[in-house]
């Protein structure tokens, strides 16, 4: 192997340096390098595959198949105890009193930011599907949040809604008593849903647009024509000409509501009592402070479930719901 | 269009778009401004917009409270690092992927798509023990070797094999008539047709690393080898009340360079992040 490589790499070196000798036989020597380029090429593919595909294995796939090990043994890293308990984790997974309630949260964050994120987005790239100058202003605007860094974000969040902070402060300025927005349960889940969904409704908001860019003009025109009113022609023509980037764009929403812990962690803490402990921050609570390994691993076997099936789902729906240019 | 018609219909338009924005945008005003108040006037009624008594102490505090630039240096090398190992090798194992028909292609492809459905999150219990039984458990090392080749990177590659794949065949042709290898026809030819694709691969993965919370907080116990999100939180008086104008002023030292980058290349930026969704 190794071989080849370097007499091809000699020839081509040489061929390189005197191109006219080359192509006086040009057709001889495409044919020996066709033929030699294709033993080249299986190595070439092998090597640039493999850092990725290790990496992988390594980083992806090994720790995938050790959380299926891990969950059925209990392992207590302080007691360093690590014994096969059998099915015990999973059935402490029905018996834990906090599991369906930590479900329940995670289903009601997934849904508000959903609905809150889509709903605000398709708004804005609606508003924002013209061409002018202050237009461009806006679209940076509504996209910074994107780009300022997450912790720092959540931060100045946690800061305006306490329960003296700036934003209580300017209902007072109104007449209006704030609640102590973190502290109180239906409240602490509204304001981790609210946080969240500003910080990363610009870049749903930039691929609606794109979507709304790729609708061809003559259809929308056509329909105005043909008597149907602006609603109208968005409901019929322009919603199912972009609702393949509308599915999109909720799968890699709810994926990414299911991967959220910096915020719990820095604006609840998963409180006020459990009411916004969503499963990755049970899952982190489980291993890294109770020091349960082995439910941690039974915990993070159910999100990759979950994922696993909507993702499913997205592909699904996709052959059937999705509208398709050809 | 009907704005143009009617001024009226016009400036309402502007009034409420901007009235939309104050949420996005408030955030970071609130912050900036904030972080220059003296803790007296950080909770005053009524709010004040802006400093009364700008003070620059706050940034000071950030800086002896805590190894602030060194945890800002650990920030910027992991970033920058990870960033420049997942654009090379994202680019090289995209372009195999999608121009190199050897032997077992498909089957090394299907390892990527399900690299693809595993978030993080998942498996931080069993990588943590793989870092622990190797010694590395509060070094950077997990931080480098997860993020290179783990859940971002994959993406990486599914979006560079995405673009490799809509290359002419004519021009790998040309450049094999003139002779050119496999690995020079990769890195003359195609990789700079790619720069929009490297350029938003290299967009997202900087703001995933830049942004690791999870990770850092499970893997490093030491305040020198903290990243900026991990600090930004540990900012507390000895009550263990938080230091908000110091821990402010922090956030604002560790969002405003990002942003100002953004500003500068706003363009780049929200392409590339829509081709990047286009095309995933």
């Amino acid at each position: 192997m190794t071989d080849t490589l370097e007499r091809e790499t000699v020839t081509t070196g040489r061929s390189g340096r005197s191109g006219r000798a080359a192509d006086r036989s040009a057709a001889r020597v495409t044919r020996r390098r066709r033929r030699s380029l294709s033993g080249n090429d299986n190595l070439v593919g092998y090597l640039f595959v493999a850092p990725q595909v290790l990496g992988i294995v390594a980083f992806v796939l090994l720790p995938l198949v050790l959380i299926v090990y891990y969950s059925f043994h209990e392992w207590n890293v302080l007691a360093n105890t690590f014994r096969f308990v059998g099915t015990e984790n999973v059935e402490r997974l029905f018996s834990d009193p906090k599991v369906a309630p930590v479900l329940g949260a995670t289903g009601i964050f997934s849904v508000g930011l959903v609905i809150g994120n889509l709903s605000i987005a398709l708004l804005l790239a609606v508003l924002l599907n013209r061409k002018a100058r202050a237009i461009t202003l806006f679209r940076t605007l509504f996209f910074s949040p994107v780009v300022v860094s997450l912790v720092a974000w959540t931060i100045v969040w946690g800061f305006l809604l306490q329960d003296d902070g700036g934003i209580n402060g300017l209902l007072q300025l109104v007449g209006v008593e704030g609640p102590n927005w973190l502290r109180e349960g239906p409240t602490a889940m509204l304001s981790v849903i609210v946080v969240q969904v500003f910080k990363n409704v610009g870049l749903n908001m930039i691929l609606f647009l794109s979507a709304l860019q790729g609708v061809p003009k003559e259809i929308t025109e056509a329909a105005a024509i043909d008597g149907a009113g602006p609603f109208r022609t968005f409901g019929r023509i322009t919603l199912p000409l972009i609702s393949p980037m509308i599915l999109l764009t909720t799968i890699i929403t709810i994926v990414g509501s299911l991967q959220v812990f910096a915020q719990i962690a820095v604006l609840t803490q998963g409180g006020p009592g459990i009411s916004t402990t969503v499963l990755v921050y049970y899952l982190f609570q489980q291993a890294f402070e109770f020091h349960r390994f082995g439910y941690g691993s039974t915990l993070a076997l159910v999100l990759f479930v979950i994922v696993l099936i909507l993702t499913v789902v997205q592909w699904q729906l996709r052959k059937r719901w999705v509208h398709y240019e050809n | 269009m009907k704005t143009r018609r009617r001024p009226a219909l016009r400036a309402l338009f502007y009034v409420g778009l901007s009235l939309l924005a104050i949420p996005f945008v408030f955030p970071t005003w609130w912050m900036i401004t904030s972080s220059f108040k003296p803790i007296g006037e950080i909770f005053a009624f009524p709010p004040t917009l802006w400093p009364q008594h700008p003070t620059i102490q706050p940034y000071v505090d950030a800086f002896t409270e805590q190894p602030f630039l060194l945890q800002y240096w650990n920030s910027m090398y992991i970033a920058v690092v990870v960033t420049a190992a997942t654009m090379l090798f994202s680019a090289m194992a995209g372009y195999a992927f999608a121009r190199i028909r050897f032997p077992g292609v498909n089957a090394l492809f299907l390892v990527v798509l399900v690299g693809l459905l595993v978030p993080s999150e998942v498996t931080i219990v069993p990588l943590f023990q793989i870092f622990n039984q190797l010694g590395l458990v509060n070094t950077h090392w997990p931080l480098l070797l997860v993020t290179t080749f783990g859940a971002p990177s994959v993406l990486a590659t599914f979006i560079m094999r995405q673009y490799f794949v809509t290359l002419p065949v004519e021009l790998e042709e040309a450049a094999r008539l003139d002779g050119l290898g496999r690995a020079a026809i990769w890195w003359r030819i195609a990789m700079p047709l790619a720069k929009a694709s490297l350029g938003a691969v290299a967009i997202f993965t900087f703001l995933h690393t830049w942004n690791l919370y999870l990770e850092p907080t499970v893997y490093l116990q030491s305040p020198e080898l903290f990243t900026l999100p991990q600090a930004l939180t540990r900012y507390t008086d000895a009550y263990g009340g938080q230091m908000w104008n110091v821990q402010l002023a922090a956030a604002t030292m560790t969002a405003v360079p990002v942003l100002v980058v953004f500003v500068l290349a706003q363009r780049q930026f929200v392409e590339g992040l829509a081709q990047t969704g286009l095309k995933g």
